[in-house]
Order: structure tokens, then sequence, then C-alpha cells
């Protein structure tokens, strides 16, 4: 599903990753760890080119969205992200976060139907899309059990009821796949457990997923495979049993014996 | 005093008598003008300020930003670097001869406000746009919008509530400043009053009534602004 190809990343003179080489299939969770700045979240963020890449290919459903000339706001609707510090809408209600991008995208494809219209394809109203995206964000906060906090501001909410928010934000897209970055950094030790449940539910809901992550027991128990990156390279990679119990790298074995106390 | 007294007596006098209305439609005619001026020079400001703030904002990797960003960064130098009266009399007296059109003294001067504020609005509104954390940019672009959509439903919105407090400070120099317009023969509070104070030889009591039909003005203006704050707040924790 996402395969990347020789992905360099440099700021001005710093070079942050070096020939980085992966491929991500369907259904797979893939976790990110490492020391802080190995490039974890560089990485992630040129996943979907909110970092440009400096060089290489990120091959997402078959596209090069690290080509300039593609339109990657085509791409990143059906490629969600997390962000550790949530980066809500601010002036927008919880219900309203979650509906503004489907529904202006769903008009602005409505619009070019009425241009090009090859398959006939019913054209809905403003009203209908509305409607629709509506039915689909009130039952994503059913299910995040956010409901009551439908009409209420980001600024009244605590962090974990955010984040979950922001995952019902990107899952609202219907996305192919969701990364996280950090997405438990920025809370509360008692509103982690939280998150992670949600993130757990949605791994078994077969979504596909890249996390970075400083949560080794949320790498083991629910990564399917896990990347360790240490100074822009991926260093090692395996089952979260390979890696946990069975590291190899030198590097690895002295993160793990600091991190698993 | 006593002489002060008269003079304010006199003034009062000239509103009953026979000329009263004459004047009555021309301090409500100058008054018109005023806010004429200032209101639709800060529409058109904020108009022109807003796309100037975005293009100094663009992420410039393309020649066509870099272009803008240019005559942008020529219009602001322009405007800002040179007094409004003067820009008033190159408009009105250099401009509007050499393109040979003919416009009312009045419009001339909304125009010429609304160039000028555009310039001082813009860098407000980029200072706005910038106190907005950058993750709301990044969040509105990972759910697929684009850079224009973001900014204009995101960032914006969140910048012009930073900003107001600047943005009615901006208002009121505006209601003020538009006491030039006389320079191009518009006709405005100052000038409704002037003509007052020469037709009866007396300028003490219509100037002063003409500074406090400002500061009611300009008091009004700002408890509008209060309240307009205030409706904006409830996206705040409350």
């Amino acid at each position: 599903m996402i395969e990347v190809k020789n992905l360099n990343k440099s700021f001005g003179k710093v070079h942050v990753l070096h020939d980085i080489n992966v491929n991500i299939e369907k259904g797979e969770k893939v976790v990110v760890i490492g020391p802080s700045g190995s490039g974890k979240s560089t990485f992630l963020r040129c996943l979907n080119c909110m970092e440009d890449p400096t060089s290489g290919e990120i091959n997402f459903n078959g596209v090069n969205i690290a080509d300039m000339k593609v339109d990657i706001n085509v791409h990143r609707q059906k490629m969600g992200m997390v962000f550790q510090h949530f980066n809500l809408f601010n002036n927008k209600t919880v219900l309203q976060n979650l509906m503004l991008a489907p529904v202006l995208l769903e008009k602005k494809r409505m619009r070019k139907l009425r241009f090009k219209n090859p398959n006939k394809e019913p054209i809905k109203s403003t009203k209908e899309i509305k409607a629709e995206v509506e039915k689909t964000a009130r039952e994503l906060l059913e299910r995040i059990g956010l409901s009551d906090k439908a009409d209420v501001y980001p600024s009244q909410l605590s962090g974990g009821q955010k984040q979950r928010v922001a995952i019902a934000r990107s899952l609202c897209m219907n996305p192919d796949v969701i990364l996280f970055d950090e997405p438990t950094s920025a809370l509360d030790p008692e509103m982690v457990g939280e998150v992670l449940q949600l993130m757990k539910e949605l791994a078994d809901s077969g979504m596909t997923m890249v996390v970075v992550t400083h949560e080794m027991g949320f790498a083991r128990e629910v990564g399917t495979r896990v990347l360790f990156m240490d100074q822009g390279r991926i260093v090692e990679e395996g089952t979260p049993d390979d890696i946990f119990n069975h590291p190899k790298n030198a590097r690895l074995q002295e993160f793990l014996s600091k991190v698993l106390v | 005093m006593e002489d002060f007294g008269i003079k304010v007596q006199k003034f009062i006098g000239l509103f009953s008598g026979a000329s009263g209305d004459v004047y009555r439609e021309e301090i409500f005619t100058g008054l018109q003008n005023t806010l004429k001026i200032a209101v639709v020079g800060l529409l058109l400001g904020i108009l022109i300020g807003t796309l100037i703030a975005i293009v100094r904002v663009i992420p410039k990797y393309k020649t066509l930003p870099k272009v803008l960003n240019a005559i942008c960064s020529i219009y602001v130098g322009f405007f800002r670097g040179t007094p409004i009266v003067v820009q008033l009399l190159l408009f009105y007296f250099v401009a509007l001869p050499l393109m040979g059109v003919n416009i009312p003294s009045v419009t001339v001067a909304m125009i010429v406000f609304g160039l000028n504020s555009g310039a001082y609005v813009s860098e407000i509104m980029r200072s706005g746009i910038q106190s907005v954390d950058p993750g709301q940019m990044e969040g509105g672009r990972s759910v697929g919008l684009s850079f224009s959509t973001t900014m204009i439903r995101i960032v914006i919105p969140q910048a012009v509530k930073n900003i107001l407090p600047t943005l009615g400070n901006e208002f009121i120099s505006l209601i003020k400043e538009t006491s030039v317009v006389s320079f191009v023969g518009a006709l405005d509070l100052y000038v409704a009053f002037r003509k007052i104070g020469t037709s009866t030889y007396e300028f003490m009591v219509p100037y002063l009534a003409m500074a406090v039909i400002y500061i009611v003005l300009i008091a009004i203006v700002s408890g509008l602004i209060k309240l307009l704050e205030r409706g904006l707040k409830k996206s705040d924790r409350g």
C-alpha cells in the first residue's frame, strides 16, 4: 500500500533521513520506535508529504506522491494523520471538526461532476451531503464515546478527549491508512490509556496504521512489525517478538535497556 | 468666560435661524461622508490586506508567489512610505487626469483610504496569521484540504479574532485621518464646521463642537468593537 524507496530528507545542511526503504502492506500495524532526534517523526511526516522528501519515492496506492506534480490533497484524504498536539480546529465545534473536510471535498466533487459525469452518478445537494456526513460523524462520536460533546469547542475538552476527536476526524474521511505521530506524548498519564484503547480497537477493526510512539507496551501488543530508527536510518526491523526479546543491533539493545525498566 | 457663553449661544442660535437647515444638512452630510470613507476604506483595506498577507505567508518555492510577493512589498512600501495627503493628491491630480477619468472626490477618498489601509491591514493580518498555531494549518492539510481552503476556513478566522483590537484601532485612526479629504474637495465633518466658521467669522465653538462629535463617534465605535470581541470569544475556554 505504501512503498518507500530511497527516501532522503535534509533540512538545510542537516541530513535527517538516509535512504529509507520500507513497504507497508494493507492491514499492517507498523510501529516506529527510536531515540528522540532519530528521524521517526520526520519519516512519518514524509509519508504524507507534510514534509516534502528531498529525494526518493513514496508510492501510495501506486502513485508516487513525492512527485510535486501530483495533487497531494487528493491522496491525503485517504491517508489520515493524528498529531502529538491534536491540531483540532479551534474555531469549530467537535462535530464541525469531523464534518468540515468531508463536506467541503464532497461538494467540490459534485461541482466537478456537473461538468463531467461519465458514470451518470446522481448529483447530491449540499443538504444531502451534510446530512450524510453528519450521520457518519455522529456514529463516530458514538464509537469514541463523546456523543455528548458534539457541540463543544476543542478548548473545553481534556487532552485525551481531544486526541480521540482527532482520531475520529481522520476516520471521518474513511482513510486507507492512519499515521500516528506520538499520539500520547502530550497527554497526562491518566489519559494515555483511553487513547491507546481506541487505537487498539482501531487496529482490531483492520485499519492499516503507522505509529510513531514511545509506548513500548502498545508496540509489543498491537504492532505487527516494529521499525527501530537511529540517526536517520532504519537500523533493525522485525516482529515485536524479534525486536523486544531478541534484539541484535547493539544500539537497539542499549535503547531497550533504557526504555524497558 | 462670559464671552464664551455668548459665543455658544450664538452657535446654537445658528441652527434655529433661517439658515439652520443648511448648516444641519452640511454637518449631517459631512458626518455621513466621514463615516462612509472610513467604513468603505476599512472594508477595502481588509480585503486588500488579507490578500497581501496571504501572499506573504505562502511558501515560496515557485516563481509566481515570488513575483507576487515582490509586488506586494512595493505596494506596502509605497503606501506606508508616503503621507496619506500625498497619496490623495497624487491619485486625484495625477493618476485620474492621466487616465482621463472623472470621479467624485468622496469616491476618490474611499478608494485611496482603502488602498492605504490595505497596506497597514496587511501587516496586522500577517502578524495575526503568524500568531495562529502552525498545527492548525497542518491539521487542515492532513485531511486533504488545500492551503487556501485551510487558510480561509481555519487560520484566518482565528487570526481575525486575535487581531480584532488592532483592527479596531485601525478603524478609529481611519475615522480621524479622513479629516484630510478636504485637500481634494470632499465635504467631511471638518469641512462642514469650517464652513460655519468662515460664514460667521467665529471658529472657537464650531471647532469645539467638531471635536466633541469626533470623540462621541469614536467612543461609540470602541464600544461596538468590544461587543464584537465578546461575541467572537465563544470558542475560547468559557
